[in-house]
């Protein structure tokens, strides 16, 4: 079977500034595939350029096997939400759902069919004859959706369609989105600046940033083993503690020394990583950094370092404590009885580490 | 202590009082404007209704004595513009053969041409827009020569048609300006959102377009009625006997009478050459103000 998208070597300019510099993308259907990164990374714009409302400058688009490069997005089989949810103002709810079967000349009978078991799904019945302007930003999320759901289409795309709902709604309607993913088995594109909205929903996540994809993984492997500074340190929050540090041979395994103010530096082995340049930036994440008591395991290192600050957060509380000329996080059980100013023995899991290239920012492990 | 305490007190008081006495001069000096400036109305109406022995006798400000609408009828349908006595009438029929098409058109390709310059972003389509709001700015007595030229060429010289494409091909800088405006303030995810249903261009202007841009129609028609109707210059310009518009008619009337001047035919011809314009601004001039300070459309 062949991919439900593919893009191919796609370049995008606008005027002489490349905006998408080679994009090679290809997701199966049934797929989540979630585009991310900072504001003007070319995300947008990839997935207008996947809809056929930005011409492509180079490179292919196929579609469930179709080259769909030079089709206008009408024919492309495709339904998009919007950001802004793009509703028509001054038609109703109804309307707004029907507009594109009524523009394609569906017969009403079919018309009203759909429009009745979109609106039951979505549960915006009530809503039907009502205009945009007086829907609330939920709803009108729903009603948004809904113009997409009818097309039945190939492949759905997301602008960034949460991100002007209030925070406690956006988390409802992620679910939400999710649900709808999982029961129809559609394939999504879904763009967002948010690394938790990446996470949570897709299959599939490229990380993008300058119009170049950084990488591309499960959320899992973006996560784990991000492939390099930028990744490591745009998904998660709070973000990956990313430490200078110097590694020497040492036996079987490397030492990692970490530089400290006013104390002997912070030596960890690793047991694992044997083939490192003398200077790495160490990456470790918050979790992985614990209190000597509460974590055991084969790569697990144990050092004291000094407590600078305590943020609880409810769930978790987070420690810092400055090393190698850094804010390092430790991610700790709330119920945790550590002290600014205190010494406290830390876990370093030296399993979950990632090294980088200082210069290049590439993972060396 | 209690000085201490009065004193403001007593100070907010004449603070109120100053500034009540304030508001009323305000209004008092507004009344006076809106005297002053209905003041010609109010002179044009009673002399009209005035006969001509009362004119010559009476004082101008006065109110009639005895209140005949001769003169309105002399001027509707008697009064000669050189050789002709028929009036107004024939004329004011030519000014709505000429206003009412060249409003319609011009609105209606005002609001195409902003929905593009909007919209549909084309190479050169700033450029475009420049050159149309330069039109707005050109003195018409500058196109004058050139216009007859080409009206001429095209074989509408002095006819109806021939004003109504004048009007319309000075109207669309103003219009284009006024939709552009307008429709830049809708978001352009509308018409991505309309792509992907299917809707083409024309569908989209007319069926998302249009039916948000009432309060904009309704500035245009004002602003395009106004300006065509009160046309001095193309209609005199570009008409012969039996196309000219009111305003040209009106000139002639108050121009090429003999003997006696009969200021209350003048009067009223002239009320009657301006009521149209007056009573597009009564019946839409609340939407005036609103299409002039709408912008944003909330989705």
């Amino acid at each position: 079977m062949s991919p439900i998208l593919k893009v191919k070597n796609l370049v995008k300019n606008f005027g002489s500034t490349e905006v998408l510099k080679d994009i090679n993308i290809s997701i199966e259907s049934g797929d989540f595939l979630v585009l991310v990164g900072p504001s003007g990374c070319g995300k947008s714009t990839l997935l207008n350029c996947i809809a056929g409302l930005e011409p492509i400058s180079a490179g292919e688009v196929f579609i469930d096997g179709r080259n769909m490069t030079d089709v206008s997005p009408k024919d492309r089989d495709i339904a998009m939400v919007f950001q802004s949810y793009a509703l028509y103002p001054t038609m109703s709810v109804a309307k707004n759902i029907t507009f594109g079967m009524k523009v394609r000349g569906v017969d009403t009978e079919t018309q009203k069919r759909k429009l009745a078991e979109v609106a039951r799904q979505l549960q915006i019945e009530p809503e039907l004859n009502r205009r945009p302007g007086q829907l609330s930003g939920g709803q009108r999320q729903r009603v948004a959706m809904g113009r997409a759901l009818v097309r039945d289409p190939k492949l759905f795309l997301f602008d960034e369609p949460l991100s002007n709902l209030d925070a406690k709604l956006r988390v409802e309607m992620r679910t939400e989105i999710k649900r709808l993913h999982h029961d129809l088995g559609a394939s999504m594109v879904y763009v967002t600046h948010d690394q938790i909205e990446a996470m949570t929903l897709a299959t599939t996540i490229v990380v993008m940033k300058s119009g170049v994809i950084q990488q591309i993984g499960t959320p899992a492997e973006i996560y784990g083993r991000p492939q390099n500074l930028f990744v490591a340190d745009f998904m998660g929050s709070p973000a990956m503690n990313l430490i200078k540090a110097k590694a020497t041979k040492n036996g079987a395994g490397t030492k990692i020394e970490i530089s400290r103010e006013n104390s002997a530096p912070l030596i960890l082995t690793d047991t694992q990583n044997t083939n490192l340049p003398e200077n790495v930036i160490l990456g470790l994440r918050p979790e992985d950094i614990a209190e000597a008591s509460m974590r055991s395991g084969p790569q697990v290192q144990t050092a004291t370092c000094l407590v600078d600050i305590v943020e609880p957060a409810g769930a978790d509380t987070y420690v810092m404590s400055k090393l190698g000329g850094k804010e390092v996080t430790a991610r700790l059980h709330a119920e945790t009885g550590a002290q600014p100013g205190q010494l406290l023995e830390f876990a370093f899991d030296l399993g979950k580490v990632s090294y980088f290239e200082p210069e290049t920012g590439q993972r060396l492990n | 202590m209690t000085d201490f305490i009065s004193n403001p007190d007593a100070k907010h008081k004449s603070g109120k009082a100053t500034k009540i006495a304030l508001r009323w001069f305000l209004l008092l000096l507004l009344l006076i404007f809106a005297l002053y400036y209905l003041m010609p109305l109010f002179v044009m109406v009673t002399t009209s209704l005035k006969s001509l022995e009362e004119i010559r006798t009476g004082s101008l400000v006065a109110l009639p004595r005895e209140v005949t609408f001769d003169a309105w009828k002399t001027a509707w349908s008697g009064a000669c513009t050189g050789i002709q006595c028929q009036g107004l009438q024939p004329y004011f029929w030519n000014s709505i053969l000429i206003a009412v098409p060249a409003v319609f058109l011009s609105t209606l390709f005002g609001a195409m041409n902003g929905y593009i310059i909007a919209h549909w972003k084309f190479k050169g389509a700033n450029l475009i827009f420049s050159m149309m709001l330069f039109g707005c700015f050109i003195p018409f007595q500058v196109v004058i020569l050139p216009m007859a030229r080409v009206l001429g060429m095209m074989g509408l010289a002095g006819s109806i048609q021939g004003l109504i494409f004048v009007h319309v091909i000075y109207g669309l800088g103003f219009t284009t300006l006024f939709f552009r405006n307008y429709y830049v303030s809708i978001p352009g995810e509308l018409v991505k959102a309309a792509k992907v249903d299917g809707a083409g261009f024309f569908r989209i202007f007319w069926s998302i377009f249009l039916p948000l841009s009432l309060p904009i129609i309704v500035v245009t028609v004002i602003w395009q009625f106004t300006q065509i109707w009160n046309d001095f210059l193309f209609g005199v310009s570009f008409s012969q006997a039996g196309t000219q518009p009111i305003t040209v008619a009106l000139n002639n009337i108050v121009n090429s009478t003999t003997g006696v001047k009969e200021y209350n035919v003048d009067m009223a011809a002239a009320i009657i050459a301006a009521l149209p314009t007056l009573f597009v601004y009564v019946v839409a001039g609340k939407y005036f103000i609103r299409g002039l300070t709408a912008g944003s459309v909330k989705g």
